[in-house]
C-alpha cells in the first residue's frame, strides 16, 4: 500500500479552469472519499490520478514516485468504473486474467489469484458466466474483483454505486467497507452521495467548482464545517440557515428570531460573547441542523445553551422515527426534527428549543464561518 | 421500436374492416409493381426470340428454353470478344473480394482511432473525410485516370481495386466510427489500466464486438462496389471490365440482331450475386443502409 | 500541452523506455497517416487538379497554362448541350424526388398499421436497391421497348392504339429514367421513413387520440411534422444520387435520343472520355462538385452542430 500525495493540481479543458490548484495527501490504507455535486471536478482529479488524464500543473505522487508522467498502467492504480466497464466479450474468469495477463503473470499465479478474489467477493460460482448474465451487484463484484486481482497500490472508484438500486446500495456500501478494512488498501472513492462519503470514508475532501471546501474526518465535517458549502452539503436533512443580525442585549450578545404572529426572540450565543464584539449590529448567518433543534421543555439549568422559541406549524412530514416540522423563523423556511410525539399539526403553535451551542455562525458575504 | 397501433381503437371491432381492405390492396399493388420487373426480367430470358416478337411483356413462354442463358454466360458477343458474361463476371469477382476486405479492415481501424484516440486535430481530419463521401466522382475521374495511366495500372483489375479501396475509405470509417463511438469510454479506460495498449484493446476487446458492424460494412461495400459502372467504364477496358460494363455494352451494342432474351438473361447474371446477398442478410443490408443516412 | 522534460537520468534504458512510450503514444497518429495521405492526395489533390485543369485549354492531354475561365464561360454561353444537361437534371431531379418521398412516405405509414407479413412486404419493396442501376435501367430499356415492350402489351390487351414510345421521344425520354430511379429508390425513402416513423413516442399520439382528433388528422398535424428531419435526410441523399446518376441514363438512354437525355455526368464523361476535351469536361466536373458541396457542406455542418451540442 502507499501513501498518494497531490500537489497544487491544477487542470484546465480548453480555457475553463476545472482544477484551480487542488492538493491533498491521503495516507497509506487510508479511505478517502472525494464529494461534490457534479462539475466540482471530482471525477477529473480521479482520472488525473489514474493517468488517464494530464494535468497543466502540479504534481502527483504515489509513494514516492511521481507519477506525472507514468502511463495509467505502469501507476501501479486499479479502477471500478461506474459502469462497471466489464469486457463484454470475456467470460469473468477472463475479466479478472486481463490485467495480469497483459503484465506477463505466469498463468498457474492467474489462476490463483483469480480462485483466491472470487471467494473472497463470493462470485467463484460466476467465473464461466459473461457480463450480460449477471447482475448489477454481480457485476459490481467482478468489476472490484478486477481490481483486487491487481493487487495495486492505490484502489480508485468512480462512483461505483450510482447505477444500483437503493436497497443494493446500502449493502453494498457496507461490503466495500468491511472489504477495506480486511485488506486496508489506499482508497480514494469519489461519489456526489453525502451519506455514502460520511459512512465510508476515513477522511472526506469535500469539492465546489475545482476547489477542496475542507478536506477532514466525517464528524469534523458534520460539527465543524469550514464553510457554507460545506455546512449544507454535509448531512441530511441539510442545515437551516438562518439570516439574522447580531444584537447586544446588555452584556449579552445573540441574534434575534422572528416568528409567525411578530412573536421575536433573542437567542444568546454560546460562551465568551467578546469574539462576536466585532459583529455586533452586522448581518449573519446562523446554522443550525434540524436534529439540533428539539421540541417540548427542557430544563435551562441543565444546558443553558437551549433556549426556547415559539412558533407556527408550516407542514410536516412523518418519517418514522422522526417527524420533520416545517416552520418559519425570520422568513426562512426552516426544518426541524423532533420525535413524533411531540410534533403539533399544521397551523398549531409550537415550542421549539434551540441548541445554541451547536449553532455557527456565517458571514454572509464570504460565506466562511466566522468562529472556525 | 414495436408496430404502431394507431388503428387499434377503430379496427378492433371488425378485424376486416374496409380500411384494411384498402391497406392491403394497395401494399399488394405496390408489391406487384416492384415485383413485375423482375418477373419480366425472367420470363424474357427463358423465351425464344421467336416468342418475344410475337407475344407481350408478361406473356407466359410457349416454349421454355435456355439458350438465351447460355449464350448470355458464355458466347455473347460484348465489345470485341464473342465470350460472354462469363469473364466480366469473374473480373467483378476478382475485384470486389480484395477491395471489399482491404476497405472494410482499413475503415474499422481508423474508425477505432477517430472515436476512441482522438487527437488534437483528429475531428477535423474525420469531417474532412465524411466530405468524401460525398464527392461527385467527377471531378476525380480525370486525375485519376492519369495516375492509373502513370502507375502503369490503366485498363487493369488492379486499377479498379485501388480506387474501389481509395474511395471506399472514407463511407467505412465513417460507418465504424459511427458504430464505435456507441461502446462506452469507459471500456478503453478499463483496459488502458489494466495495461493494455492500442492494438491488444483492438484485437482483444473492440474487435469481437464489431462483429455485426463488419458483416454491415461487408454487405454494403460489396453492393456497392460489385453495383458500380462509373469507375468500371473509365478504368477498364477490353479483357478487365467488371460485369456491369460488360452489361451495358451488350444492352446497348448497335450491331447485330437485338436479342432481348440475352439481354436480360445477362441482366440477371449481372445482378444476381447482390441480390441474392440481399436476400440472405436482410436485416443487415437494412441497417447499411440506414446507417449511412440517419447519422451524419 | 507538452510533456514536462524534466527526465533527469540519462540511462539508455531510460532513453528507450521513453522512446517507446512516445511511439505508443503518437500510434493512433501513425495508423491513420496513411488514410490521410490518401484524403490528401487523392480527394482534395485531385479536385485541385481538376480545378487546375479546368483552367487550361486540355485537349486530349493535359496542359497546365492557365488560361482562365474560359472554359466555364464556353460551357454557360456557347454550349447549349450543356443546358438541355442541366434542365435535364431539374426535371429528373424533382420529378425523383418528390416520387420517391410521395411514394415512399405513403407506403411506410401503410406498413406502419401493423401488417401482416410485413417483413416479407418490406423485403419486395427493397430488393431494387440490392441492384445496379445498369440492371434496373437494362430491365426498364427492355420493358419500355417502343416496339414490343409497354406498348405491344396494352395494345394485346385491347387498347391497339396505345403507343408508348418515350423511350425514343426526345420530349419524354427524361421520364422514362424518372420511372426507372422512383422504381429502384422508393424503397430506401420508405426504409428511412418506416424508421422514422417506428420512433415517434407512443405516448404523443395517445395524447392526441385523447384529445379527439381523427387519425388522418393525427398524421398531418403530429406524425408528419415530426418526420421533417427524415424529409430532409431523404431530400438530401436522393439529391446527391440524383446529381450523380450516371449509370442508369448511360443504359437506359446513353443521353439519347441525340443528346435530349444528357444530364451533367454523361455531359462531362462524353467530353472528357469520347470527344477528348479534357479542359471542358474537367469545368463540367467542377460545376457538378460545387452544386453538391453547396447542398451537402451546410447540411453536414449544422448536423455536426447538432450532434456536438448534444453532448
Amino acid at each position: 500500500m502507499a501513501s498518494l500525495t497531490i500537489t497544487n493540481v491544477r487542470k484546465f479543458f480548453g480555457s475553463q479552469e476545472v482544477l484551480k490548484g487542488v492538493s491533498l495527501s491521503v495516507k497509506s490504507g487510508e479511505f478517502v472519499v472525494l464529494v461534490g455535486p457534479s462539475g466540482c471536478g471530482k471525477s477529473t482529479l480521479l482520472n488525473i490520478i489514474a493517468g488517464l488524464e494530464t494535468l497543466d500543473e502540479g504534481e502527483i505522487r504515489i509513494g514516492n514516485r511521481v507519477v506525472n508522467d507514468v502511463k495509467p498502467k505502469d501507476r501501479d492504480i486499479a479502477m471500478v468504473f461506474q459502469s462497471y466497464a466489464l469486457y463484454p466479450n470475456m467470460n469473468v474468469r477472463k475479466n479478472l486474467a486481463f490485467g495480469l495477463e497483459n503484465r506477463g503473470v505466469p498463468k498457474d499465479k492467474i489462476e490463483e489469484t483469480i480462485l483466491r478474489v472470487a471467494k473472497m467477493l463470493q462470485i467463484d460460482e460466476l467465473l464461466d458466466r459473461k457480463p450480460s448474465q449477471l447482475s448489477g451487484g454481480q457485476r459490481q463484484r467482478v468489476a472490484m474483483g478486477r481490481a483486487l486481482a491487481r493487487d495495486p497500490e492505490i484502489f480508485l472508484f468512480d462512483e461505483p454505486l450510482s447505477n444500483l438500486d437503493a436497497k443494493f446500495r446500502v449493502e453494498m456500501r457496507t461490503e466495500i467497507k468491511m472489504l477495506h478494512q480486511r485488506i486496508k488498501t489506499t482508497v480514494v472513492y469519489v461519489t456526489h452521495d453525502q451519506i455514502e462519503a460520511m459512512t465510508m470514508a476515513d477522511r472526506i475532501a469535500v469539492m465546489k467548482d475545482g476547489v477542496i471546501q475542507q478536506f477532514d474526518t466525517p464528524q469534523q465535517l458534520y460539527d465543524n464545517p469550514a464553510n457554507l458549502f460545506v455546512a449544507g452539503f454535509i448531512g441530511s436533512p441539510a442545515m437551516n440557515f438562518i439570516p439574522c443580525r447580531m444584537v447586544k442585549d446588555g452584556k449579552k450578545i445573540g441574534v434575534i428570531f422572528k416568528t409567525e404572529r411578530k412573536k421575536s426572540f433573542f437567542l444568546p450565543v454560546r460562551g465568551n460573547a467578546t469574539a462576536y464584539e466585532k459583529w455586533h449590529d452586522k448581518e449573519v448567518i446562523l446554522g443550525i441542523r434540524p436534529e439540533q433543534i428539539a421540541a417540548g421543555f427542557h430544563n435551562q439549568e441543565k444546558n443553558p445553551n437551549m433556549h426556547q422559541i415559539e412558533t407556527m406549524v408550516s407542514v410536516i412530514e412523518p418519517t418514522g422515527p422522526d417527524t420533520l416540522v416545517f416552520v418559519n423563523i425570520n422568513d426562512t423556511k426552516i426544518t426541524c426534527r423532533v420525535n413524533p410525539d411531540a410534533a403539533r399539526k399544521p397551523g398549531e403553535p409550537m415550542k421549539l428549543m434551540i441548541d445554541m451551542s451547536k449553532a455557527l455562525f456565517f458571514d454572509p458575504e464570504t460565506e466562511r464561518r466566522i468562529d472556525y | 421500436m414495436k408496430d404502431s397501433k394507431y388503428l387499434s381503437a377503430k379496427t378492433r371491432v371488425s378485424r376486416v374492416s374496409l380500411g384494411r381492405i384498402l391497406i392491403y390492396s394497395a401494399l399488394i399493388m405496390a408489391a406487384i409493381y416492384f415485383l413485375i420487373p423482375f418477373f419480366i426480367m425472367v420470363i424474357t430470358s427463358i423465351k425464344t426470340m421467336n416468342d418475344i416478337r410475337t407475344g407481350h411483356l408478361i406473356a407466359w413462354p410457349r416454349e421454355v428454353t435456355l439458350e438465351a442463358w447460355i449464350k448470355a454466360w458464355s458466347t455473347a458477343a460484348i465489345g470485341a470478344t464473342g465470350k460472354g458474361m462469363r469473364t466480366y463476371f469473374w473480373n467483378s469477382v476478382q475485384m470486389v473480394i480484395p477491395s471489399v476486405v482491404i476497405s472494410t479492415i482499413i475503415g474499422a481501424i481508423n474508425g477505432y482511432v477517430f472515436s476512441k484516440w482522438r487527437f488534437k486535430g483528429s475531428e477535423t481530419f474525420f469531417s474532412f473525410l465524411l466530405l468524401g463521401c460525398f464527392i461527385p466522382f467527377q471531378v476525380i475521374i480525370l486525375p485519376m485516370s492519369q495516375t492509373l495511366g502513370l502507375l502503369g495500372m490503366a485498363q487493369s483489375i488492379q486499377g479498379l481495386i485501388l480506387v474501389h479501396i481509395i474511395y471506399g475509405i472514407p463511407f467505412t470509417t465513417l460507418f465504424f466510427r459511427n458504430f464505435y463511438v456507441t461502446i462506452p469510454d469507459e471500456l478503453i479506460k478499463a483496459a488502458k489500466i489494466d495495461g493494455a495498449g492500442f492494438f491488444r484493446i483492438l484485437w482483444k476487446i473492440i474487435l469481437p464486438l464489431s462483429i455485426p458492424t463488419f458483416v454491415v460494412a461487408i454487405i454494403w461495400q460489396t453492393t456497392q462496389i460489385w453495383n458500380d459502372f462509373l469507375f468500371g467504364v473509365c478504368f477498364s477496358g477490353g479483357e478487365s471490365q467488371p460485369v456491369t460494363v460488360a452489361l451495358n455494352n451488350l444492352v446497348n451494342t448497335s450491331t447485330g440482331v437485338k436479342e432481348y432474351n440475352v439481354d436480360m438473361a445477362a441482366a440477371i447474371i449481372a445482378g444476381l450475386p447482390t441480390l441474392l446477398v440481399y436476400i440472405v442478410s436482410g436485416k443487415y443490408f437494412l441497417k447499411g443502409l440506414t446507417a449511412g443516412a440517419l447519422k451524419g | 500541452m507538452k510533456k514536462s522534460d524534466v527526465i533527469m537520468n540519462s540511462s539508455s534504458k531510460e532513453k528507450q523506455k521513453g522512446f517507446l512510450n512516445y511511439i505508443e503514444d503518437t500510434l493512433p497518429k501513425i495508423v491513420v497517416s496513411p488514410t490521410f495521405v490518401v484524403m490528401i492526395v487523392f480527394i482534395y489533390g485531385f479536385i485541385l487538379w481538376t480545378a487546375w485543369i479546368s483552367l487550361t485549354d486540355s485537349g486530349i492531354m493535359p496542359k497546365y497554362d492557365l488560361v482562365g475561365f474560359v472554359q466555364y464561360i464556353t460551357l454557360f454561353t456557347k454550349e447549349p448541350r450543356w443546358w438541355v444537361a442541366i434542365q435535364n437534371l431539374f426535371i429528373f431531379g424533382s420529378l425523383f424526388v418528390a416520387l420517391c418521398i410521395i411514394l415512399g412516405l405513403i407506403l411506410a405509414i401503410l406498413l406502419d398499421q401493423r401488417i401482416r407479413a410485413e417483413g416479407f412486404l418490406r423485403t419486395i419493396y427493397l430488393y431494387p436497391m440490392a441492384l445496379s442501376f445498369i440492371v434496373t435501367g437494362a430491365v426498364w430499356r427492355w420493358i419500355l421497348n417502343p416496339d414490343l415492350g409497354l406498348e405491344r402489351l396494352v395494345q394485346q390487351m385491347g387498347f391497339t392504339n396505345f403507343t408508348f414510345r418515350w423511350l425514343v421521344d426526345p420530349n419524354m425520354a427524361i421520364y422514362t429514367i424518372v420511372i426507372a430511379a422512383v422504381w429502384q429508390s422508393t424503397g430506401f425513402v420508405l426504409a428511412l421513413f418506416l424508421a422514422g416513423l417506428r420512433g415517434i413516442d407512443d405516448s404523443i399520439i395517445k395524447a392526441a387520440q385523447v384529445d379527439g382528433a381523427s387519425l388522418p388528422r393525427i398524421y398531418w398535424k403530429i406524425i408528419i411534422p415530426s418526420l421533417r428531419p427524415v424529409f430532409l435526410s431523404s431530400v438530401i441523399i436522393l439529391s446527391h444520387i440524383a446529381i450523380k446518376s450516371f449509370d442508369l441514363v448511360m443504359v437506359l438512354t446513353r443521353g439519347g435520343p441525340g443528346y435530349a437525355t444528357d444530364v451533367p455526368a454523361t455531359f462531362m464523361y462524353s467530353f472528357a472520355f469520347n470527344r477528348g476535351r479534357l479542359a471542358f469536361g474537367a469545368a463540367s466536373a467542377m460545376v457538378m462538385f460545387m452544386a453538391v458541396m453547396a447542398i451537402i457542406i451546410p447540411y453536414l455542418y449544422s448536423e455536426l452542430r447538432s450532434t456536438r451540442n448534444e453532448r
